[in-house]
C-alpha cells in the first residue's frame, strides 16, 4: 500500500463546522496531551495493543471501504490509511499532537469511516478497524472537538433521552395519533401503551415519531393482524436509538441504554422488538449494553427483520398478493456483519415479493450506505461528501437496476437516508421502501 | 412505596366472586386489560360504550361520565381509580369517574403519595409546562418538564426544567447549561448541562439529583448545591432515611462505588452499582452491582452475595425490619426470585416483585409459567393457576395471604378475591 497522500487543499477539508471550529480553538497541545493519554491509560488496554501490534500494514482491508474505492482507490481513504492518518501518529507521538491534527482526526473517524466493519472481514487477523475508529472519536468527544449537528443529537439524548427533542406528552400524542389513523383502516386495532405484563415492547427510533410516523402505524398494522401481544411505553426510554455511542459519549450512551432496558424490566416483557434500525441495535445489542456490564441484552431484543422472519414462518401474517414490482435488498452492516440475518431477510423478502434480484456484493460482503456510524448525523455540510464517499454503493445500485431492479428494500432507517441521497444525486430512478412499507403493501389485514 | 391501610380491608378466609369478567364482552364491543385494586374488591378496565365514547367497567357497573378516550388506569393505595380522559380534546383526571375541573392540552405521568390521597400528573396547556395535584396546577410553567417526582407523602412535587429559552441547534448554550429543577413550581437558582434522578429526602424538605455539569463531569446537587467532587458519571441518589445523608453511585476510574455527601462511602467498587436503597431504619443500604462483567449479585453494605445470576438483577425489596433483602434474579432467560443471597429452585418464563410479609418471615411473588400465572411462597406454588394475576398481599398478622385473579377453566373469566391461610400454601 501507498503511503497516504495529505492533500489539505482537498475539497474535505474545506467544510465550515461550527463545532469542529469552536472545539478546535479551545485546544491547546497540553490539553490534548493529557486527554488524550488519560482516556488511552484509562480506556484502552490489550484489545488496541493487540490490533496494533497484530497490524502489518499489508492494506489488504483497503479493497474493502466504499470510500477508498469511491476515490479512485486514494490510499488517505483506505481503513489503515485512516488508522495511520491518525491513531497510529498519535501513539507514536504519545499524544503530543497539535489542534489541526485532531481536526484532521475528528475528519477522518467521523465523515470519513461509517464504523460498518466491512475491512474487519478483508483483514487477515480481523482487526477491527471500526474499534480504532472509535477510539479516535472517543479522543475527540473528550477533547470537545465534534461536528455540531451530531452534537446537537447527542444533547438531545441527554436531555430527553431521546434523539429528537421529542418531548413526553408529543410521543404518548403521537402514538394516539397514529392508533386513531390506523382505526380508520383496522377499527378494532390498538397501539397498546403502557400493558403491563405483554410479550413484546416495540421500541423505535426517535425519527419515527418525529419525521416517519407512518412507520408507526404500518407496525401497528402488522401487530395488530399478527395478534401479537404488544406494548409501547408512555416514559423515557422508549427510544432505542443512540449517536451518543458514534459521537464517543459512552457515559450517555450507558444512560440511553439503561432507560431502555429497565422501561422493558418494568413492563414485565419477554422481549423488545425493535423497528428497522440498524445502529440502535449495534447500541442495544453489542455496545450500549457491554458498557454497562451486560454480557448479552438482559431483555433479549429482536430486529423487525428476524421478527417479520417469524411472523411469516409461522404464518402470522399472510400474504394476499405478492409485491409485483423487481426488487432488491441492501444489506444493513450492523444486523447481517452485526448479527447475520442475511439469510432470514432473503427469506421474508422472497416470502414478499414477486420477483428478488441480489445487488452486488450482497450479505456480509455489501457495501455501506455510507450514512451509518454517525455520518450521516453530522450534518447536510457533509452530504455531498457522502455521496461522493459511495460513488460505488451509486455504481452497484446502478447495476441491480440494470439486471432489473425497479425498488430497494432497506430495512434501516440510516441506509434510507444514505441511499436516498445517492438515487437523488445521480438520478438513479428506483424506489426505496422499508420492510414494513412492504408488508403492509402486500398483507391480508383485518377489517 | 404504596403504603396500604391494610387494617381496613376484609380478611376472613374464604372466596368471593367479584365479577365474571365475560360479561363484559356482553355488554361492550371493546375492553382494554383490566386493572384489580389493591384491597381486590374492584376490577376495572377502559371499555368503549358507543362511537368514539369510551368509559370504565368497574365490577359490573360502567361509569356515568363517557370520554373520548380514556388512558392509564391506576388504582392509588387509598383504592380509588384513576384515569387519564379527554373530553373533546380537552385532557384532565378522572378520579373514580369524576372528572377534575381544571383540563389541560394533555396529562401523563399519574403518581400518587404512599397513602394515596395526594395524585399528581403532569400536564401541558398552550405548549406550556407544569404539575397538578389534586386539580389544583402549579402557578409557574416552563417549555418542558421532565422527571416528574413526588415526596414519599405526596405533598410536594419536583421535576427538571429548562430555564433558559434553548436555542435550536446552538450545543455552546446547551454546555453552559440550561437545565435546573423545580420543586413545587419553584426552580433552583442554579442551572445545569443535565439533571435526571430525582429524590426527596424523607421530611419531603429537600431535593436531591443526579446532574451532570459539563460534557465530562457529573455529581450530585441537593437543593441546588453541588457535592464538591465529580465523577465521570453518577446514578440516582437516595437520601438516608436516618441521617439526611446523601449517598450515590459514582463512577471512577472505569469502576462503581457508592459515595455520600461527596465523599467515598463504600470502600470497594464494582463493574456496576446502581438501584441503591435504604432499609427502613436506614442502618443498611443494598444496591444491585455487578461484581465483575456480566455477573449481577446484591451487595449489603458494600458485601456482595455469592450468588450471582448472568441476565440481570432487579426490583430488590428489603423488608420491613430491614433484615432480610429479595429480588428478581434471570440466568438464561429464565427468571426466578432470590432471597438473602438464596434462589428459589423453580424457574419461570416472568416474576414480579417479591412481596415481604409483615413479620418478615415470608415471601411472596406472582409468577407466570406457559401463559399461566399463580402465587408461590417461600419457593412453593399455589397449586392453582390463573389467566391474569396480581401481585399477593400479606394479612397484617401475616397468618393469611390475599389473592386477586381471573380463572381459566372451569371459572373462566370469572375474577375471585380470595384470602388464603398461608399454609394452605406452604404446607
Amino acid at each position: 500500500m501507498a503511503e497516504p497522500a495529505i492533500k489539505r487543499n482537498d475539497e474535505s477539508y474545506k467544510i465550515v463546522d461550527e463545532g469542529i471550529d469552536k472545539g478546535i480553538a479551545r485546544l491547546s497541545p497540553e490539553k490534548i496531551e493529557q486527554v488524550i493519554n488519560k482516556v488511552l491509560a484509562a480506556e484502552t488496554g490489550a484489545r488496541l495493543k493487540t490490533y496494533v501490534e497484530t497490524c502489518v500494514h499489508c492494506g489488504l482491508c483497503s479493497e474493502a471501504c466504499h470510500y477508498y474505492l469511491s476515490h479512485d482507490n486514494d490510499p488517505k481513504f483506505s481503513p489503515a490509511g485512516k488508522v495511520k492518518q491518525t491513531i497510529w501518529e498519535i501513539l507514536k507521538r504519545k499524544g503530543k499532537v497539535d489542534p489541526e491534527f485532531i481536526r484532521d482526526a475528528s475528519r477522518i473517524a467521523s465523515t470519513e469511516c461509517n464504523l460498518c466493519r466491512r475491512c474487519a472481514m478483508y483483514c487477515p487477523f480481523g482487526i477491527d478497524i471500526a474499534y480504532l475508529m472509535s477510539v479516535v472519536r472517543r479522543l475527540c468527544h473528550m477533547l470537545g472537538v465534534t461536528q455540531l449537528y451530531i452534537q446537537d443529537t447527542a444533547h438531545s439524548h441527554s436531555a430527553t433521552l431521546n434523539q429528537m427533542w421529542v418531548k413526553e406528552d408529543e410521543w404518548i400524542d403521537t402514538l394516539f395519533w397514529q392508533e386513531e389513523e390506523a382505526q380508520d383502516e383496522i377499527s378494532s386495532l390498538r397501539i397498546p401503551i403502557e400493558k403491563e405484563g405483554s410479550e413484546i415492547f416495540y421500541s423505535v427510533i426517535a425519527p419515527e415519531p418525529k419525521f416517519r410516523a407512518q412507520l408507526i402505524y404500518q407496525a401497528a398494522v402488522i401487530m395488530n393482524a399478527a395478534g401479537v401481544d404488544f406494548t409501547m411505553p408512555a416514559t423515557p426510554g422508549w427510544d432505542n436509538s443512540d449517536q451518543c455511542m458514534f459521537t464517543g459519549d459512552y457515559e450517555m450512551m450507558g444512560r440511553l441504554k439503561k432507560a431502555h432496558f429497565e422501561t422493558a424490566m418494568r413492563l414485565k416483557v419477554k422481549r423488545i422488538v425493535m423497528g428497522e434500525c440498524g445502529h440502535a441495535f449495534r447500541s442495544v445489542y453489542d455496545v450500549g449494553n457491554r458498557w454497562l456490564a451486560w454480557k448479552m441484552p438482559p431483555i433479549p431484543v429482536t430486529h423487525a427483520v428476524e421478527f417479520y422472519y417469524e411472523l411469516l414462518k409461522q404464518g402470522k401474517i399472510k400474504i394476499a398478493k405478492k409485491y409485483d414490482k423487481p426488487v432488491t435488498f441492501q444489506d444493513p452492516c450492523n444486523i447481517i456483519r452485526g448479527k447475520g440475518l442475511h439469510e432470514k431477510a432473503r427469506y421474508v423478502v422472497e416470502a414478499l415479493c414477486e420477483e428478488f434480484i441480489e445487488m452486488h456484493p450482497n450479505r456480509e460482503h455489501n457495501y455501506c450506505c455510507c450514512a451509518g456510524g454517525g455520518v450521516i448525523n453530522t450534518g447536510p455540510q457533509y452530504k455531498m461528501k457522502r455521496i461522493k464517499g459511495n460513488r460505488i454503493k451509486a455504481e452497484q445500485l446502478f447495476a441491480t437496476k440494470t439486471r432489473g431492479a425497479k425498488v430497494i428494500i432497506a430495512p434501516c432507517h440510516n441506509c434510507h437516508g444514505g441511499i436516498e441521497d445517492i438515487l437523488h444525486h445521480h438520478g438513479l430512478d428506483m424506489e426505496l421502501h422499508f420492510l414494513g412499507d412492504i408488508i403492509y403493501k402486500v398483507m391480508e389485514k383485518p377489517v | 412505596m404504596a403504603m396500604h391501610n391494610l387494617n381496613t380491608w376484609d380478611w376472613e378466609t374464604g372466596k368471593k366472586l367479584v365479577v365474571d369478567t365475560t360479561k363484559w364482552k356482553d355488554m361492550f364491543g371493546w375492553i382494554e386489560e383490566p386493572y384489580a385494586s389493591p384491597d381486590g374488591e374492584r376490577i376495572a378496565a377502559v371499555v368503549k360504550t358507543g362511537d368514539m365514547e369510551f368509559s370504565v367497567c368497574e365490577n359490573d357497573t360502567p361509569w356515568q361520565n363517557t370520554f373520548d378516550k380514556i388512558w392509564y388506569l391506576k388504582f392509588g393505595s387509598d383504592n380509588r381509580l384513576t384515569a387519564l380522559v379527554s373530553d373533546m380534546g380537552a385532557w384532565t383526571v378522572a378520579v373514580d369517574g369524576v372528572a377534575w375541573e381544571n383540563t389541560f392540552d394533555f396529562v401523563w405521568n399519574t403518581k400518587f403519595g404512599a397513602d394515596g390521597k395526594n395524585i399528581t400528573v403532569a400536564a401541558q396547556k398552550d405548549m406550556e409546562y407544569f404539575a397538578v395535584t389534586n386539580d389544583i396546577p402549579w402557578e409557574t410553567r416552563f417549555s418542558d418538564l421532565s422527571n416528574l417526582t413526588i415526596s414519599h407523602d405526596g405533598k410536594r412535587v419536583a421535576g427538571v426544567v429548562p430555564t433558559v429559552m434553548i436555542k435550536q441547534g446552538d450545543i455552546f448554550q446547551f454546555q453552559e447549561g440550561c437545565y435546573s429543577a423545580v420543586v413545587d413550581g419553584k426552580p433552583w437558582d442554579a442551572t445545569f448541562v443535565n439533571l435526571w434522578g430525582l429524590a426527596f429526602s424523607h421530611d419531603s424538605e429537600h431535593v436531591a439529583a443526579e446532574v451532570r455539569t459539563s460534557l465530562y463531569d457529573y455529581t450530585i446537587a441537593v437543593d441546588g448545591v453541588l457535592w464538591d467532587k465529580v465523577y465521570t458519571s453518577v446514578w440516582m441518589p437516595q437520601f438516608s432515611p436516618a441521617n439526611g445523608s446523601v449517598t450515590a453511585p459514582v463512577r471512577i476510574a472505569g469502576k462503581w462505588t457508592l459515595a455520600q455527601d461527596g465523599k467515598p462511602f463504600w470502600d470497594r467498587s464494582f463493574a456496576q452499582l446502581w438501584h441503591h436503597m435504604y432499609s427502613p431504619d436506614g442502618k443498611k443500604i443494598a444496591a444491585v452491582v455487578a461484581t465483575k462483567y456480566g455477573r449481577w449479585t446484591i451487595a449489603v453494605n458494600g458485601i456482595p452475595w455469592s450468588l450471582t445470576f448472568g441476565d440481570l438483577i432487579t426490583d430488590a425489596v428489603f423488608s420491613p425490619d430491614g433484615n432480610r433483602i429479595a429480588c428478581i434474579g434471570k440466568e438464561d432467560g429464565k427468571w426466578t426470585i432470590a432471597v438473602d443471597g438464596r434462589a428459589w429452585g423453580e424457574k419461570y418464563d416472568m416474576v414480579w416483585q417479591p412481596v415481604f410479609s409483615p413479620d418478615n418471615r415470608k415471601v411472596a411473588a406472582k409468577v407466570e409459567r406457559n401463559g399461566h400465572y399463580t402465587t408461590v411462597i417461600d419457593g412453593k406454588p399455589l397449586k392453582k393457576s390463573y389467566k391474569a394475576l396480581w401481585n399477593p398481599v400479606f394479612s397484617p398478622d401475616s397468618k393469611k395471604i390475599l389473592i386477586k385473579g381471573i380463572e381459566g377453566d372451569p371459572d373462566d373469566g370469572k375474577y375471585f378475591r380470595q384470602v388464603l391461610p398461608v399454609t394452605d400454601i406452604t404446607g
